[in-house]
């Protein structure tokens, strides 16, 4: 067994996976509906949705629309709120003993995401915390404090005063230069990254003249996307010194290969759930196969081949 | 509910934009329950990237086949009514909660109302009440005669009353100028009433039956992503929500199928 995952095992700002793979915040609920096709276990880590302080119903419907090679979405980070994760769902995924849970933190003011992610860090099985700048379909919060690298890190030095696990922010595709905010949140105490969220879209439907989705804009994700994603972890990891969790698109082994060429030490997989719930499973699997072939002894040594 | 693949045995088109899709797999013996669906994947590769939730028309659990009927509007749809026999297709399914029917007792009468696309759930809901000895009686809806389809097969079950917007086939108008006392159907001639189909005809039967504390139950459609309860793409508002419980239902996992009054629509 050890010998089997030696290979796909890696080791983020202190938190030790046994293969690479997490599902995505948001793709993946808080594990339940997923856990009735596979142990989840098999994951690297979890993902989980993002949480509030106060339970959100989120944004009319309808809420996703389709587009070549990717979806939009607007869901408006619904969730069922602080103490109800805390009572019900993080206790629930005690069950799976060897699984690091990843808290995707959200909020509308500071103080929302500091009284998050204080009482975050209280439950047992809460590995690291995903701070949430970057969420394109909420009116206040999310990615207003992800597009001025000032906020950001003003944001993420607050968070790593109450936090006793790691923090990763979630940096936005929506900005003109995202190496500065990067940098910020480093220089703020950030012990890793993951990247990228959606990019901003926008469907109409031309029978109704009027934008499909019912917030008028919504999330790029999918494959779409991955060159975006790759472009992006390629030129933050140069630049900073902590590590990244790549995601964008990715749907097989090979497109994490590519993520930790460009300098992913882990990938999360979102997406690519809706169209198969067991991807990240077979993905995987297929992992261990193409390191084998590729003669890879550690899929750390991948991490940023394509530098330079 | 589990992913597997299914062999295309029969697709044709019955009606206009409508196709009759079969297809057999190991997975349709799990297809018990009226009103669920399948999500399927429409091709390979990436585009179209979701799947698409279908309803599941007809189940024949001996030869573990499945009948579908749907109409080819988008991409994924179009896709789909290209297949051919022969063809693998991959689906996740039984997917949500269907049409509850376990209740119902011999010579009870239940009214099925459809709208379009709405109708095929109704055949397989049509052939459970009618084992279990409830009279069967359906209204359904189309805009005209080019696109209605299955009155044949529904005729076997029960009464058929076929309504057309414009008049060209059955009655003209809506399905609800047919619920009537001339045709035995005020609410005091059936004991519960099944609906799918167009939001605004299902607006009018929970309004109008459920102030008359009638049992009914529709079935909704929405947008989906994973179809499975995880993305949160297709909520609708529960109507009265209970202390400590969610405010939404998810239509593709609490539903697609509610009682009157259990969501807002």
């Amino acid at each position: 067994m050890a010998t089997v995952n030696n290979r796909l095992a890696v080791n983020i700002a202190g938190i030790e996976m046994k293969n690479p793979i997490m599902p995505a915040s948001g793709c993946f609920g808080f594990g339940r509906e997923y856990a009735q096709f596979y142990d989840l276990n098999k994951l690297g880590a979890i993902a989980v949705k993002a949480t509030t302080v106060e339970e959100r119903e989120g944004n009319p419907t309808p809420r996703v629309a389709e587009t070549p090679g990717g979806m939009l979405n607007a869901i408006g980070l619904q969730n069922p709120g602080l103490a109800d994760v805390m009572d019900y769902e993080l206790p629930w995924l005690q069950q799976f003993g060897d699984l690091p849970v990843v808290v995707n933190v959200a909020g509308t003011t500071t103080d929302d995401y500091v009284q998050v992610a204080e009482r975050i860090c209280e439950a047992p099985n809460v590995a690291a915390i995903e701070l949430n700048i970057s969420c394109p379909n909420v009116k206040c919060g999310g990615i207003t404090f992800g597009t001025d690298p000032v906020i950001a890190a003003q944001l993420t030095e607050e968070i790593k005063k109450v936090s006793s696990v790691p923090v990763f922010v979630k940096l936005s595709p929506n900005v003109t230069d995202v190496v500065t905010i990067a940098k910020a949140v480093e220089a703020a105490g950030a012990d890793g990254l993951s990247m990228i969220n959606t990019l901003l879209g926008m469907r109409i439907d031309l029978k109704t003249r009027r934008p499909i989705i019912a917030n008028r804009t919504g999330g790029l994700s999918g494959p779409a996307i991955k060159p975006v994603a790759i472009r992006m972890i390629h030129d933050v990891s140069q630049q900073v010194n902590i590590p990244i969790i790549g995601m964008g698109g990715i749907q097989s082994a090979d497109d994490v290969i590519e993520f930790f060429m460009a300098g992913a030490s882990a990938v999360a997989v979102g997406t690519a759930n809706f169209v198969d719930p067991y991807v990240c499973p077979t993905i995987i699997d297929e992992l261990e196969v193409k390191l084998e072939a590729y003669g890879v002894q550690s899929i750390s040594e991948l991490t940023g081949a394509a530098w330079k | 509910m589990d992913k597997g693949l299914v062999k295309v045995i029969a697709n044709e088109q019955i009606a206009e934009r409508i196709y009759r899709l079969q297809v057999q797999g190991e997975l349709v013996g799990r297809m018990t329950r009226p009103g669920q669906f399948v999500h399927i994947k429409c091709g390979t590769g990436i585009d179209p990237l979701l799947r698409r939730p279908i309803s599941i028309c007809d189940v024949d659990a001996d030869q573990q086949a499945l009948t579908m009927i749907f109409r080819a509007d988008g991409h994924g749809t179009r896709v789909l009514s290209e297949s051919v026999p022969g063809q693998s297709l991959d689906i996740l399914g039984p997917l949500g909660e269907g049409f509850p029917v376990e209740m119902r007792k011999e010579g009870e009468h239940a009214v099925l109302v459809g709208g379009g696309i709405g109708v095929p759930p109704l055949y397989y809901l049509g052939k459970q009440l009618r084992a279990r000895g409830v009279n069967v009686t359906f209204v359904i809806g189309f805009g005209t005669a080019s696109q209605v389809f299955l009155t044949e097969e529904l005729a076997e079950l029960g009464t058929v009353h076929v309504v057309t917007m414009d008049g060209s086939a059955g009655t003209k108008g809506l399905v609800t100028d047919v619920l009537t006392e001339a045709n035995g159907l005020a609410p005091a001639d059936w004991d519960v009433l099944y609906s799918c189909g167009p939001l605004p005809m299902l607006r009018a039967l929970q309004d109008t039956y459920q102030a008359l504390n009638k049992e009914g139950y529709i079935s909704l459609e929405e947008r989906m992503g994973c179809g499975v309860g995880a993305c949160l793409a297709c909520v609708c508002s529960v109507q009265e929500p209970q202390e400590g419980k969610k405010k939404y239902k998810k239509i593709c996992s609490d539903g697609p199928v509610f009682a009157f009054g259990e969501v807002r629509i």
